[in-house]
């Protein structure tokens, strides 16, 4: 069994203030970075390779590897560049946040060193318009971290120099898309891009660029400081370290927990969130943001990590649950979020922007009491015509996911709704739009 | 015409990116903080500053959300339409700040005081349902307690 530490949020304040550098100093900070500046960039890549880091933004893509992918040496291209993706607008997900709002240095300190394992020039942080505090807290830990030396021309009198911006994205869930995002950032639409080229060789303005999570980047410090096998040992798996998973909806104590990564659901659920509120029943969970297949009873004692949720039909994503109970309609839950993922589309590619849409309305019709037997089909249909690799990006195949196993799992309520002709779960005269 | 203190702001984006497009997105919200949106005449101007045609600009306006490209009022009340918020009792709220401001999602109540916007999930989601009136996160929200946070806004 795994060790109880939890190095990413161990140091969080309970009324949400944020470490200064000092305090972030004294509880340890900025040794990783102090550690990986006497090792070679290749051997800090090796050393995250080791570890079994796997990037938290939902994907799960070896963070060493990604970084190993990047052109290196004298011969590579100037600048490059390091971006911290710190959108996080999926619905349901909210991990990232306490990070930025707590403990910003964990984040540049993470960030500083993934920039010299690629030799990178400059370092954005790409925030999200609503998280206000955190932007405060990172604006100040930044001049804190150049001040002191961090961050400038010359760090710590390593011969290497990173400048970071913080830049505050104007809101659109598609900026969390890694090349869209780089799209942003060049001040245009955030349409996705076409890969290849991948953005570790052709990135933000041509040149080589690795994005990686907020959560992802956190762990660096820590890896560097305590060596890869500590971090494994971490784990309850095969997937090194520990991860932030959440649960919103009505259980009796919704909030976000630092557990042993493969850390099972139903743990999570009862220990953590405290079970559902009094008179309700858990009926599934979307386990990991907006964008995965509903879990159920049956699949509570997976554990949460990557490959074991594959195994059940299901991801890992943002490892943030969303609980449905047994008083909440599964159709309106659905219709919900399509019409997120229709209003986020980008329009770029036909399927996504139709289809989107069209979904969203026969949800719609269902809920009001207007569906049909073939809507049904229709449906199915879209699940297969939205599948990856019919789309330019993954926001739409996102949007199946929880659709395609909501249509499984919820036959019986779609029947119902088509049956009645009426949402069984608005009785008491309550609104629909 | 951009102010002098529009106009310094924005240049100062300047070091931060290597192309003046690049900084398009932080300029339009350097107007907006100072008139609370972005006219097509300050669009225009903008766009003259950052050597970019005023029709891409509006393209890159209207597609993020928090660009706003029609007046709003002194108060923008952003309330949260995702998921978590909506299975926590989002309907009841939207209908009771539409009952006690007298105006639909998308519109400002004529006194200018209030703009009530739909927004996509803000990232709070263990404390649903949630809002934002101009910088300000409520959390926890009930029907309640709609009233009293209203009159924090004058």
């Amino acid at each position: 069994m795994p060790t109880l530490e939890k190095p990413l949020t161990q140091h969080l304040r309970t009324d949400g203030t944020p470490l200064d550098l000092d305090a972030y100093e004294q509880a340890g900070g900025y040794q990783g970075l102090r550690k990986a500046l006497q090792m070679s960039p290749a051997e800090v890549t090796e050393t995250v390779k080791r570890a079994g880091l796997r990037g938290r933004g939902g994907a799960g893509f070896p963070t060493g590897v990604k970084w190993s992918l990047v052109p290196m040496g004298a011969g590579a291209p100037h600048p490059k560049y390091l971006v911290a993706n710190a959108d996080e607008m999926e619905p349901g997900a909210f991990k990232d946040r306490r990070l930025l709002e707590g403990n910003p240095h964990q984040l540049i300190e993470g960030m500083i060193i993934a920039a010299y394992a690629i030799e990178a020039d400059v370092a954005y942080i790409f925030l999200r318009w609503a998280y206000r505090q955190a932007q405060e807290a990172l604006s100040r830990a930044i001049a804190e971290a150049t001040e002191r030396g961090y961050l400038g021309r010359e760090i710590l009198g390593s011969g290497h120099g990173l400048k970071m911006i913080l830049h505050v994205s104007a809101g659109r869930y598609i900026c969390g898309e890694e090349t869209a995002l780089l799209n942003a950032l060049e001040g245009k639409r955030a349409n996705p891009r076409a890969k290849p080229p991948y953005p570790q060789t052709v990135g933000l303005w041509g040149k080589p660029t690795v994005v990686n999570n907020v959560e992802t980047l956190c762990n660096i410090p820590h890896i560097l400081k305590n060596g890869a096998d500590w971090f494994k040992g971490l784990s309850r798996t095969k997937d090194g370290g520990t991860k932030l998973y959440g649960a919103s909806g009505k259980v009796k104590r919704p909030g976000l927990w630092e557990l042993p990564m493969g850390t099972p659901a139903r743990e999570i659920l009862e220990e953590h969130a405290g079970g559902m509120r009094d008179g309700l029943r858990f009926r599934a969970a979307i386990p990991g943001g907006a964008s995965t297949e509903f879990i159920t009873d049956a699949q509570l004692d997976v554990p949460m990590d990557f490959d074991a949720l594959r195994t059940v039909g299901s991801r890992l994503g943002t490892g943030t649950m969303i609980i449905l109970d047994d008083q909440t309609c599964p159709v309106g839950l659905l219709w919900n979020l399509e019409q997120f993922f229709a209003q986020e589309s980008c329009g770029w590619c036909t399927p996504c922007w139709s289809g989107l849409s069209w979904v969203e309305q026969v949800l719609g019709a269902m809920e009001r009491g207007e569906g049909e037997e073939k809507d049904l089909e229709i449906l199915r249909e879209q699940t297969k015509f939205m599948a990856p690799g019919n789309t330019f990006c993954a926001l739409a195949p996102g949007a199946m996911e929880p659709l395609a196993s909501g249509l499984n799992y919820f036959c019986d309520d779609f029947k119902r709704h088509i049956d009645e002709k009426r949402c069984p779960w608005r009785m008491n005269g309550d609104t629909l739009r | 015409m951009l102010s002098p203190e529009e106009k310094k702001e924005i240049e100062a984006e300047f070091t931060h990116y290597p192309t003046k497009q690049a900084v398009c997105i932080d300029a339009m919200k350097v107007v907006q903080k100072h008139r609370g949106w972005v006219s097509d005449e300050a669009l225009r101007d903008v766009a003259a500053l950052l050597d970019m045609a005023p029709d891409e600009l509006d393209g890159i306006a209207t597609f993020y959300n928090r660009i706003y490209r029609r007046p709003v009022g002194r108060h923008v009340i952003l309330l949260c339409d995702s998921v978590s918020c909506w299975i926590m009792g989002y309907e009841r709220i939207r209908g009771a700040l539409m009952e006690r401001l007298g105006i639909r999602l998308g519109q400002t109540t004529a006194d200018h005081r209030f703009t009530f916007l739909p927004n996509v999930c803000l990232g709070a989601c263990d404390r649903a349902p949630v809002m934002m009136v101009n910088e300000d996160l409520h959390l926890d929200l009930k029907t309640e307690k709609i009233e009293k946070i209203l009159e924090e806004y004058s």
